[in-house]
């Protein structure tokens, strides 16, 4: 079993076999106990996740976390890291959850470039409600609120990110496990918002092994601070049934981040209360 | 006894609100007790805007259906108000923009003589009135100094021809008290929420609790807070959580529409058990309503918001120094029991301005339960309590959670946990009942011993003590409305043989948990049309049913 001192704690694991969320844990464990090795402390991590298959990696963790709400990682983690910008803070969110509930704060956090990392397990399904369409699951898909079919194309998130202000946007693919590891690594240490779009197969409802395998390739990154080229390899591929899908790094630029260092300051807030109180008189 | 109001009138844009705050402002450097209310409808520009300064020898926070001068920009001013005018009252009107019997001053004449902006016809206006109830311009030059921080030099000038040619009627003198901080009931809200030691404030603007957000914004600095405006109010909530876990003690604030959207957040705050105060201004409802106007049918959507069950505080103020000392103690029991604790205000108190204590109350540090490690952060107590660190702590992990839980915050489904985790909530709430029921939280005035009993909270309060002051009245408020403090209140009501209530709603809300907890109202006095009635009003109203 493990012990006190390991980075996954003992509860008890409910991923469905051949989950691709396994393999996003197994990554990220490498890359904290990495970072650790690096002088990183343990406790300076905290995990927020939302609700759906994915969130329960944080109870999987034996770290620091938060199990918010689902599409509410963002507005959550955006709280701690204004409260403690020293905190790693890292965001596990599913595509239902960040893409249909919580789109909104996801634009907001990439426009305003929030120090925090987010890392999306886009299996393009809801599989806790046990298989429903998302923003990114392909036309046509039959689900069981659509069993017609959706007629609405899928929503390329990559383009989207980009055009909300995003600093770091990649995208990455659950087999591919130590490309899947560097690009956390380096998203953890980007100064600002760092955005993964994971994509894994849902071993039950949406099991998209073999299409990722033949058509998922790593881009080249040499042009990685390029705008208009991160937008060209966005638009490689929208997120439908047809490939070729590039992973990797697509945008990396530096912004400044929120939270902006605060000074650190003495203030007695009650003398600042008597003061107010005699400026109002 | 003084007791002296002034109506001042105009279209938005003509700085109706910020004439009325100096003229309150003087007569509170003047040691009187200030009262303002402004009445405006839900636009920038144009439209009908009014202030009431209200001033007297004795607290006010409430206004009288006369008014002894009225200050009017335009003819609609004029037309709308001139009936509440005294006998012997006057009308100063702007001759360009009005006809009226009464002092006509042409305030843009004054304004060209010193090549002023437009803008400035208000100091103008101020001027006349000052030298018209002769007041001393020693009182109104600081003023006007202190207020007018741009092209103060011209403000003066302009105030001070207006005042030297318009013809005095009265004298009215300094009361000989010290000058009161003059502040709107979102102010003194927001001063409360510092003294109780506030560390982070997140809001999206919406009337009319913006209020504190502004307020806070511009202090931040000097009190060294977290002030933050993010997308939305689901954003508010779920950002105040993130905050609070990593150990900032925040509040956020809105109205009835937004707090609409927090009610997950809520929901999640008493399933995590994540302190925060919440500041809910009411305005007439449903849904936008009447966004600038003001009511009180939100009283039970904040006390039942949210699925499940868990404990929660509302306090609701009536005064500048109970919204000061509820916001300092709704910091403190939030952080204590870690639950949402609300400040129930509505547009009346929330935009009222006051004069208050220049030393209102602190309440004290509740006393706080040191850790036992390793640290679990919902360990249970006999009142349920656990003790909350934040992250980082060297060795110790903190998780907390939505769904049902551990003590280390782990999910889990099982039924003993499940029933131990709904238990630890209601020690929580019996531990909070305790705290509570004491006769600091139960207001009593008018006659106390009289049969005759009105229950009002919030804002109503002020109108009623006044409206019930020459009647054989007892008046029992309750400040704090969840938990409700029974054991005080039977006490307040020993020898009640009539009740009323008197609340801003249409089908009455405080008398559903009177209900609840046996006490039955003979007839319920209520107003829904968004306008705070005038002492006049409601006295009327309370004689036919008494």
């Amino acid at each position: 079993m493990n012990s006190d001192n390991s980075l996954i704690s003992d509860a008890k694991n409910t991923w469905c076999p051949g989950c691709g969320n396994f393999a996003i844990q197994h990554a990220v464990k490498s890359v904290i106990e990495e970072l650790e090795k690096e002088g990183v402390q343990r406790e300076e991590f905290v995990l927020v996740s939302g609700i759906g298959c994915h969130a329960k990696i944080v109870d999987y963790f034996n770290l620091n976390s938060f199990y918010s709400l689902h599409g509410r990682t963002i507005p959550v983690a955006t709280g701690i890291k204004m409260a403690n910008p020293d905190l790693k803070v890292i965001c596990f969110a599913g595509d239902g959850d960040l893409y249909a509930e919580g789109l909104d704060h996801l634009i907001h956090a990439a426009k305003r470039n929030i120090d925090i990392t987010v890392i999306c397990h886009n299996n393009r399904v809801y599989g806790l409600t046990t298989g429903q369409y998302t923003p990114t699951s392909p036309y046509g898909f039959r689900g069981k609120s659509t069993p017609d079919g959706i007629h609405e194309p899928p929503l390329n998130i990559i383009e989207m990110l980009l055009g909300s202000g995003a600093s770091f946007v990649a995208r990455a693919y659950s087999k591919k496990i130590p490309h899947l590891r560097r690009i956390i690594r380096e998203a953890i240490m980007h100064p600002g918002f760092a955005h993964i779009d994971v994509l894994q197969i849902c071993a039950t409802f949406f099991n998209m092994t073999r299409f990722y395998d033949e058509q998922t390739y790593e881009s080249s990154e040499a042009n990685v601070s390029q705008f208009d080229v991160a937008c060209r390899t966005g638009q490689q591929w929208d997120y439908s049934d047809q490939g070729p899908i590039p992973l990797g790094i697509f945008y990396k630029t530096f912004r400044t981040p929120l939270p902006e260092k605060r000074e650190e300051r003495e203030i007695d807030r009650l003398k600042a209360v008597r003061t107010i109180l005699q400026n109002y008189s | 006894m003084t007791d002296f109001s002034v109506l001042i009138g105009g279209k938005a844009g003509d700085g109706i609100s910020q004439a009325g705050q100096i003229i309150g402002s003087v007569f509170a450097s003047m040691g009187y007790h200030v009262y303002q209310y402004t009445d405006y409808p839900s636009l920038i520009r144009g439209g009908h805007n009014f202030c009431i300064i209200r001033a007297a020898d004795h607290p006010v926070t409430a206004f009288r259906s006369h008014v002894d001068v009225i200050l009017a920009f335009d003819q609609q001013t004029v037309n709308f108000h001139s009936h509440r005018l005294v006998p012997d009252g006057e009308i100063i009107f702007d001759s360009n923009r009005a006809k009226a019997k009464g002092i006509g001053v042409s305030l843009a004449s004054y304004v060209d003589r010193f090549q002023g902006l437009p803008i400035m016809g208000n100091t103008a206006m101020i001027g006349a009135l000052s030298g018209y109830l002769g007041i001393s311009w020693e009182v109104i030059e600081p003023v006007l100094t202190k207020k007018m921080t741009k092209k103060t030099e011209d403000n003066l000038k302009i105030a001070r021809a207006a005042f030297d040619e318009i013809l005095k009627k009265t004298s009215i003198d300094k009361t000989g008290e010290n000058s009161r901080p003059f502040m709107s009931g979102n102010e003194w809200i927001g001063l409360g929420l510092l003294a109780g030691g506030l560390d982070a404030y997140v809001a999206y603007p919406m009337t009319p609790s913006s209020g504190v957000l502004h307020f806070l914004a511009d202090v931040a600095k000097e009190t060294d807070i977290i002030v933050y405006h993010p997308e939305s109010e689901i954003a508010v909530i779920l950002m105040a959580m993130g905050l609070a876990y990593a150990g900032k003690k925040t509040a956020i604030g809105t109205s009835g529409g937004g707090f609409c959207l927090m009610t997950e957040g809520l929901s999640f705050a008493g399933q995590a058990e994540i302190p925060v105060v919440i500041i809910v201004s009411q305005r007439t409802g449903p849904s936008t309503g009447l966004p600038t106007y003001t009511g009180q049918s939100d009283l039970l959507f904040v006390r039942h918001a949210g699925q499940g069950e868990f404990p929660r505080w509302i306090a609701a103020p009536a005064t500048p120094s109970e919204a000061f000392r509820l916001s300092a103690m709704a910091v403190k029991i939030a952080w204590k029991f870690q639950i949402p604790a609300f400040i129930l205000s509505d547009k009346s108190f929330s935009e009222g301005i006051f004069t208050g204590d220049i030393n209102p109350g602190i309440p004290d540090n509740p006393v706080e339960v040191s850790p036992s490690f390793p640290y679990r952060r919902y360990e249970d107590a006999a009142d349920g309590i656990s003790p909350i660190l934040a992250p980082p702590v060297h060795g110790e992990v903190i998780k907390v959670n939505s769904y049902t839980h551990d003590f280390r915050g782990i999910t889990t489904e099982d039924p003993g946990m499940t029933v131990t985790m709904a238990m630890k909530r209601k020690k929580k709430n019996d531990a909070l009942k305790d705290l509570i029921d004491n006769p600091e939280n139960v207001c009593i005035s008018g006659k106390k011993d009289a049969t005759i009993c009105i229950v009002c909270w919030g804002s109503v309060r002020g109108q009623v003590t006044e409206a019930a002051n020459d009647l054989d009245v007892r008046i029992v408020s309750p400040l704090i409305l969840e938990p409700f403090p029974i054991i005080t209140f039977q006490n307040a009501m020993k020898g009640v043989t009539k009740l009323l209530v008197v609340e801003e709603s249409a089908n009455g809300q405080i008398d559903k948990i009177l209900k609840e907890h046996g006490f039955f109202p003979d007839e319920l006095l209520l107003r829904c049309d968004g306008r705070p009635s005038t002492v006049e009003e409601l006295q009327e109203k309370i004689r036919r049913h008494i």
